[in-house]
């Protein structure tokens, strides 16, 4: 062997400085990847320890899904119906998804393939911009301009309700959902819709018949994924929904939500009584929901599919 | 019989009456890059014109101009006239019945991402057509013609992107016929196609110009040759010559450009 080659398989056992770095950088990038999967397990960890112990010992399955009884600080007969809660989160975050779902649909078909050039790069920013808009200002806009928006509109004595927060929380979800769903219409390939123009489809019968049917699985994870983020919103449901125990009749009715109500009780209760237990089993039912909505539109947008699903219709 | 002569002795000027396609000025620029220049040209009533030249010489930017595809890639402009049946396609009032009659086959098998027959039936629907029976006529009719119909008569109802490249191709050509085009522009159509179905599609092509014009832009000089009525020479932008595709395989050449390429000496 020439001597060149023979020092240079010398380095064969020679740890450099690259190595190392090398080595250092696998460690932390694993660590960073992994501590997502310790940090579910251990918030599960917590509410489950706090919400469990109240699961197995005072709670009461249909006293808590089934009456509106909410009357944890009562001396006593402390009862603990959710029920009320339950409707409350779920009118707010329906009526924000009907909001919401046109909305920014339509804003993501406009800026994904009607607008072109600066029209478009100035919209995404703009949308960008309001997704970034903290929810206390938004919970701010529902307590003082949307109140009295409605009280003047509408002609009733609060306007603090149902369709203040829903209108508020779809507008403050909107911008997320068609960030993502004009990211789903982006990645329809262009050669799809030259193919469908050239067919001499109009714009829109493009975008209905092949656009919108290939981007389908990213448009409905863009949805749910609105509707996590509206069931697990807090601030503004706090504000602007009159936050009072109430199984709403019309949008005009004041409720109380889920999330509002640990926000705003859990200070008040002594570490480890009932009460801040039963908050915690509030707590197990919001995380497993929006767990449940979050893992949906993950495994939609994977594109999880049988094979030749749709057939003649 | 008295009075029974020809209107049209043929030539340049016959071509203006009677021709499907008449191009003149034709100029297509990107930016400042000028992709085609000054192109006259006509295409005839069934007749497969085959249009060859090296990479960059105009030919797409040809096809896209013809069915007002422009539109919709930002920076490309065109200038100059082109008539379809006499009419200027710039001025008429909707471009989508203009893009109905006009079929397109691009170079990669765009395969719409919908089943093998709802490929081939987008195109009648977008026109209107609704009973279930006539479309499953129309269906099996293209795919018939596009010589595809017995590889696929059972699995209608897969994604029409699970089939093979060359079944993919003959789809996206079963899908022009739907539209019942009296124009059809094939852009390189053999590219990511085997020899054997190649030459399937030739064969189907043969037929097909009897009842329409085709536009054959090939790089595979040899693929006009076998195809080609006429043969139009484009290079970098500039439209060479256009002649009987016999005469110029047979060496007579209006420019000796053309003989260089057929001949394989540059491009």
């Amino acid at each position: 062997m020439n001597p060149q080659a023979l020092a240079r398989s010398r380095d064969f056992d020679h740890r450099g400085r690259a190595w190392y770095v090398d080595r250092a950088v696998t460690v932390f990038v694993f660590i960073g990847g992994t501590s997502a999967i310790l940090f579910i397990g251990g918030i599960f960890a917590f509410i489950a320890r706090e919400g469990l112990g109240f699961v197995f010992s005072e709670f009461d399955a249909g006293e808590f899904f089934g009456s509106i009884a909410w009357r944890p600080t009562s001396a006593l007969d402390a009862t603990y119906g959710a029920l009320a809660l339950i409707v409350g989160t779920a009118s707010i975050t329906g009526l924000a998804m009907v909001v919401s779902i046109p909305f920014s649909l339509a804003a993501a078909v406009f800026i994904g393939e009607f607008a072109r050039g600066r029209v478009r790069e100035t919209l995404k920013v703009l949308v960008e911009l309001l997704a970034a808009i903290p929810s206390v200002v938004w919970g701010f806009i529902g307590f003082s301009i949307m109140n009295s928006l409605i009280i003047d509109l509408f002609d009733v004595p609060i306007g603090l309700n149902v369709l203040n927060a829903g209108i508020i929380l779809g507008l403050m979800a909107a911008p997320i959902m068609t960030t993502i769903a004009e990211d789903a219409l982006k990645a329809v390939p262009d050669g799809y819709r030259e193919a469908a123009e050239a067919l001499g489809a109009t714009r829109w019968q493009v975008i209905r018949k092949v656009v919108i049917p290939a981007a389908k699985n990213g448009l409905v994870a863009a949805v749910l994924l609105g509707v996590g983020r509206g069931f697990g919103e807090t601030m503004v449901v706090l504000m602007a929904s009159g936050h009072s125990i109430n199984l709403p009749d019309s949008v005009f009715d004041s409720v109380r939500a889920l999330t509002a109500t640990i926000a705003a009780e859990l200070g008040e209760t002594a570490v480890g009584s009932d009460h801040f237990r039963a908050l915690f089993t509030l707590g197990i039912l919001l995380f497993m929901v929006t767990f449940a909505i979050n893992l949906a539109a993950d495994t939609i947008m994977r594109g999880i599919r049988r094979k030749g699903e749709r057939g003649r219709p | 019989m008295v009075g029974d002569v020809a209107p049209n002795g043929g030539g340049a000027s016959a071509d203006a009456l009677s021709a499907k396609v008449v191009v003149q000025n034709l100029t297509i620029r990107y930016g400042n890059q000028v992709a085609l220049r000054g192109l006259d040209l006509s295409i005839r009533r069934n007749e497969i014109l085959g249009v060859i030249g090296p990479a960059g010489s105009g030919k797409t930017s040809f096809l896209r101009a013809l069915n007002r595809m422009d539109e919709f890639i930002p920076g490309m402009e065109v200038e100059g006239r082109i008539t379809f049946d006499g009419r200027d396609i710039r001025r008429v009032r909707n471009v989508y019945a203009l893009r109905s009659r006009i079929g397109v086959v691009f170079p990669l098998p765009v395969g719409l991402p919908l089943t093998v027959y709802e490929n081939v039936a987008l195109a009648p629907r977008l026109r209107g057509v609704r009973k279930g029976s006539e479309l499953d006529e129309i269906v099996e009719r293209c795919l018939r013609r596009a010589a595809l119909w017995e590889e696929v008569k059972d699995r209608l109802d897969s994604l029409g992107s699970l089939l093979s490249g060359g079944q993919q191709q003959r789809l996206t050509i079963a899908r022009a016929l739907s539209q019942e085009p009296d124009l059809l522009l094939l852009d390189e159509f053999s590219i990511a196609v085997d020899p054997v179905t190649t030459m399937r599609i030739e064969e189907v092509l043969k037929e097909l110009k009897h009842e329409m014009s085709i536009v054959l832009v090939t790089n595979l000089v040899q693929q006009a040759r076998r195809l080609a009525d006429r043969t139009a020479f484009f290079l970098t932008g500039e439209h060479v010559e256009t002649s009987d595709t016999a005469r110029i395989f047979s060496g007579i050449v209006k420019d000796p450009r053309t003989h260089d390429y057929i001949e394989g000496r540059f491009g």
